[in-house]
């Protein structure tokens, strides 16, 4: 063991900022005892601020021994990640005052979840991996069930809790495995281990698919998803829009980097099972979503698709599909923020509404709320020039080029079956006679953030020049080598 | 120079919906004659800047004119590359054309959400302009498809009674059409490097990649032209569009198939373009014959319009299919002039049901009696769409049959079959809708066709007798972007003439 050094600690400095704040945020809400919850949501979007500067300026390399790492591609998906919860947080603002949510532990449970994420993200060792995955997990039961009296929202606690558990069993399991065969669980020393993936014992083999299946059931890739249609439904709407973003984020950063790292040298084995949970994910994702009635169902099933695509870029396994996922990533955040934000906005009588029915005639009694979600339906459709499209582009090109086209052309004629029911919504919105017209005015800050996320919907291919460069920057620094190519080949 | 002349036509009448958008009044009826004014407006400056290019065209290179080339996505060398040739012209001026027309053809027809109707108009008119101007194959597929938003909303909020189930069938279709032609696109990328047009048709790809190519390729271009069996969607489409809707989805979105199969099919894939010319031959062949069957039997006037579009588009594949100088000006020479008259036709549907909201063929007759001038206007766009000499019909027609008989006569005869059906169904649809008595009670005090109305009837008349007695302007203006495709396709004919010897 090395002595502790400053170094490490300036590496770690993003998850140090936030641990603290997050703590001092819980001092200052205990103190309080709820009157304060507008002010911690507040300060806790600071931090939020504050951590991204530190993530955008921080030091990379490794800290602790080689237990966290800190790159391009870290500091890219935290900054997705605390977009993604700090404007969850902001979009909260309103449900939370009305809904009787205003109890200061939630900002502060959102804090130690993306504290978690940022774990995550830069998990560098199967136990920091462990540790991450935990601690945002924890803070997501919690916030599940953040509803306490809401018969649904506690059983989404509840399910979420006791899938999860399963699914972290199965991760660890996996873990342990792959230490016995190994002995060791440092990523660095595992990829020089495994080395090209030539004379692997099988036990290795084991471990691995375990691990991919605890990853896979974080990303609610099927034919690990039974939680995600329940939950989104149950948790409480603001927690569901935070649920559908930041640890999606963080979990396929989480995914690409223990693939694509340690277990790098076993490309054609994970290939497989990242090919056939993208494939059962974008079908799902499709079929699935057509006969919902319920919006926070209907998002639930539409983010099972988009996983589906994401696992495209991964299984082309190329430095080229990871920059796909992390303009995807970064496009599906903005339409996700957006989406959610205007489901928020759906509010009768006091009361917020859920069903796709509600919507009928939302182009007459809210034209700018209408355009703003159709806007994101069409984007979430792929369709052009929307900055949706350019995710399933880039993810496209990159299973093409790698030879992938049967995940490519499976990937394109789900999206048009996708499209199906986003443009039911569109549909119901514009076509159908109207309802009763959505409480107003939506709130100030909520219309901020569904604006500004149409604006980057709608105008992302004006000017793509920060994402494309960031997504480059992230995916190189990863340092795949371009091989996945040539296994493709064998394995077809 | 004039580069960004193009530009200006693409992104006008953008900035003319985007100005729209900011249109706020308490009184609807401002707003909607603000925003019926302003979309005339617009659309009128962009055809005078279409009219402009078309003068400054030079007829005498096969060359792209107007181009513009800017970076766009650099690290993919994908960029905004824009020009025209010979074979676009002509598309661009009929979008710019129709444009106006649908607009004016609007202006009773639609009360309600007239500022969000004008909205799309001009944005499609901006995308159909972009789509014929695109160099750039990622640029093309990005016009191509976000023309499926205004178009969907089109049907779907102004359309008729089945407007939705038609919306979504129309949106469907042509999206898993439009998704294949992605991953040929993607594939083309990767094995030639890039994804500018001109380039992409001077790469030869390997004949075994071509035919997968070509195939998603026909995909998307058969879906939008459509041919049979693809072609469901538009008879329901064009049945349940707003009036504006049928004549832009027949003038200018059932081109872009036939567009993409000269821009894209021929010169890129031409040994799969001559290996899978017989299917496209058989399916043209079926939709001449079997769509033009199907179109006597109509009782809907749109539904028959609409089918006979189906015929006509056709002798389109079938022209440009022939794979000679001929074939494909006539081809293309029948777009437009299809682009025209089967756009007029159902202005004229239009103008009746503005009036009886009825578009049942029995629901009609004797109209000559009360409606003179209207009975004269549909009489020449009808014996257009039969293909009289003297119409732009005729040209197009017997340039494809000439281009085709060179090539195969028992194609070619099977073909000629198409006419005289078209004759017959389109002759019975003016005589049961203009002649015969009165015999219907509120067809006695119904009115001819007033200034409005002839504002857009009178220059679309000129267009077809222009274009049916001096054709010669038009196609000269193709002939060196012709000769030019038909050199690309040469070799890949002779190579399988040899084979086949």
């Amino acid at each position: 063991m090395n002595e502790l050094a400053l170094s490490d600690l300036q590496t770690a400095l993003p998850e140090l900022w936030l641990a603290v704040a997050g703590m001092a945020l819980l001092m200052l809400g205990v103190f309080t005892s709820n009157r304060a919850t507008r002010l911690i949501v507040g300060l806790a979007i600071l931090v939020f601020i504050v951590a991204g500067v530190l993530v955008n300026t921080g030091r990379a390399g490794t800290a602790f021994d080689g237990l966290i790492i800190d790159d391009t591609f870290g500091a890219f998906m935290k900054t997705l990640i605390l977009i993604g919860s700090g404007l969850t947080l902001v979009m909260s603002l309103g449900y939370i005052r009305r809904e009787g949510m205003e109890r200061f532990e939630f900002p502060v449970l959102i804090v130690f979840a993306t504290l978690g994420m940022f774990v995550m993200v830069s998990a560098n060792d199967l136990m920091s991996l462990y540790i991450g995955l935990e601690m945002q997990s924890l803070a997501l039961y919690v916030c599940a069930a953040f509803q306490r009296d809401s018969l649904r929202s506690t059983e989404a606690g509840l399910k979420y809790f006791v899938l999860g558990a399963v699914a972290s069993g199965m991760l660890l399991y996996g873990a342990s495995m792959v230490y016995g065969f190994t002995g060791t669980t440092s990523f660095t020393a595992l990829a020089a281990e495994l080395g090209n993936g030539s004379d692997i014992s099988l036990g290795v083999v084991v471990g691995l698919v375990f691990i991919a299946a605890g990853l896979a059931f974080k990303v609610s890739a099927v034919p690990f998803h039974m939680w995600t249609p329940d939950v989104y439904e149950g948790a409480p709407s603001p927690v569901t829009a935070f649920f559908s973003i930041a640890p999606k984020v963080a979990a396929v950063a989480l995914l690409i980097r223990v693939l694509t790292g340690p277990f790098g040298g076993l490309f054609a084995e994970w290939q497989q099972i990242v090919f056939l949970l993208a494939v059962a994910s974008m079908l799902l994702g499709a079929f699935g979503a057509i006969a919902q009635t319920n919006i926070k169902r209907l998002m639930a099933y539409s983010s099972i698709g988009h996983v589906g695509y994401i696992l495209v870029g991964l299984a082309a396994g190329t430095a080229e599909g990871i920059n796909g996922i992390a303009i995807y990533l970064a496009t599906y955040i903005a339409m996700g923020i957006g989406a959610w934000g205007c489901i928020l906005a759906m509010r009768r009588q006091q009361r917020m509404v859920e069903d796709i029915s509600d919507l009928a005639g939302l182009s007459r009694s809210n034209p700018g709320l209408a355009a703003a979600f159709a806007i994101f339906m069409f984007s979430m459709a792929g369709i052009p020039p929307l900055a949706g499209f350019f995710g399933k582009f880039y993810v496209f090109l990159a299973a093409v080029n790698a030879g992938l086209y049967t995940l490519a052309v499976i990937g394109v004629l789900t999206s048009a079956v996708g499209a199906f029911y986003y443009i039911r919504i569109v549909k119901v919105m514009y076509f159908d006679e109207a309802g009763d017209a959505f409480d107003r005015p939506v709130g100030r800050e909520l219309s901020w953030v569904i604006g500004i996320a149409a604006a980057f919907t709608l105008l992302f291919f004006v000017y793509t020049g920060p994402v494309l460069d960031g997504a480059d920057a992230a995916s190189r620094s990863l340092g795949i080598v371009a091989g996945g190519e040539a296994q493709t080949a064998a394995l077809e | 120079m004039t580069d960004w002349l193009l530009s200006l036509a693409i992104f006008l009448p953008l900035v003319g919906a985007v100005f729209l958008i900011t249109i706020r009044n308490e009184d609807k009826e401002v707003v909607a004659n603000n925003a019926r004014l302003t979309a005339l407006w617009c659309s009128l400056i962009v055809l005078v800047v279409v009219i402009a290019i078309w003068v400054m065209f030079d007829p005498s290179t096969a060359e792209f004119q107007f181009v513009e080339r800017r970076d766009w996505i650099p690290a993919y060398g994908i960029q905004y590359y824009i020009g025209i040739d010979g074979i676009s012209l002509f598309l661009v001026v009929l979008s710019a054309v129709l444009t106006p027309v649908c607009i004016l053809c609007s202006w009773q027809a639609i009360q309600h959400r007239v500022k969000e109707y004008m909205i799309a108009f001009l944005v499609m008119e901006g995308l159909m302009i972009g789509v014929f101007c695109a160099l750039d194959f990622v640029l093309f597929y990005l016009f191509f498809e976000a023309m499926l938003i205004p178009m969907f909303l089109i049907i779907g909020v102004w359309g008729g009674q089945r407007r939705i189930y038609s919306a979504f069938k129309f949106f469907l279709y042509t999206l898993v059409g439009s998704v294949l032609l992605l991953v040929a696109m993607l594939t083309m990328y990767f094995t030639a490097g890039t994804t500018s047009i001109p380039d992409l048709m001077q790469y030869g790809f390997p004949p075994e990649m071509q035919r997968w190519l070509w195939l998603a390729m026909f995909a998307s271009f058969a879906v939008k032209v459509p041919m049979w069996p693809f072609h469901t969607w538009l008879p329901d489409a064009h049945v349940e569009a707003p009036t504006a809707g049928s004549v832009i989805l027949a003038g200018v979105l059932l081109k872009m198939g036939g567009y993409g199969f000269v821009r894209f099919s021929l010169p890129m894939l031409p040994d799969a373009t001559v290996y899978f010319t017989p299917l496209v031959y058989t399916l043209s062949i079926i939709a001449i014959i079997y769509t033009s069957l199907v179109a006597l039997m109509q009782e809907d006037m749109k539904k028959l319009i609409a089918y006979s579009s189906v015929a006509h588009m056709g002798f389109v594949t079938l022209g440009i299919f022939a794979l000679n100088q001929q074939g494909i000006e006539g081809g293309i020479y029948t777009m437009l002039s299809h682009g025209i008259v089967s756009a007029a036709l159902f202005l004229c549907v239009g103008v009746v049901y503005d009036r009886i909201h009825t578009r049942l063929i029995a629901r009609y007759g004797g109209l000559v009696n009360r409606m003179p001038m209207y009975a004269f206007i549909f009489m020449v766009f009808m014996l257009a769409s039969v293909g009289l000499p003297g119409t732009s019909g005729f040209v197009g027609e017997f340039l494809v049959f000439i281009g085709v008989f060179q090539d195969n006569t028992w194609v070619a005869m099977l073909a000629t079959t198409g006419i005289i059906l078209g004759a017959t169904y389109m002759l019975w649809l003016y005589r049961r809708v203009v002649f015969g008595e009165l015999v219907h009670e509120d067809l006695k005090s119904i009115l001819d066709v007033n200034r409005r109305e002839l504002a857009y009837f009178v220059p679309l008349i000129i267009i077809v007798l222009v274009m049916g007695v001096w054709p010669d302007p038009f196609l000269n203006v193709m002939h060196a972007s012709v000769e030019n495709l038909v050199a690309q396709v040469q070799p890949a004919i002779d190579m399988a003439q040899a084979a086949g010897n």
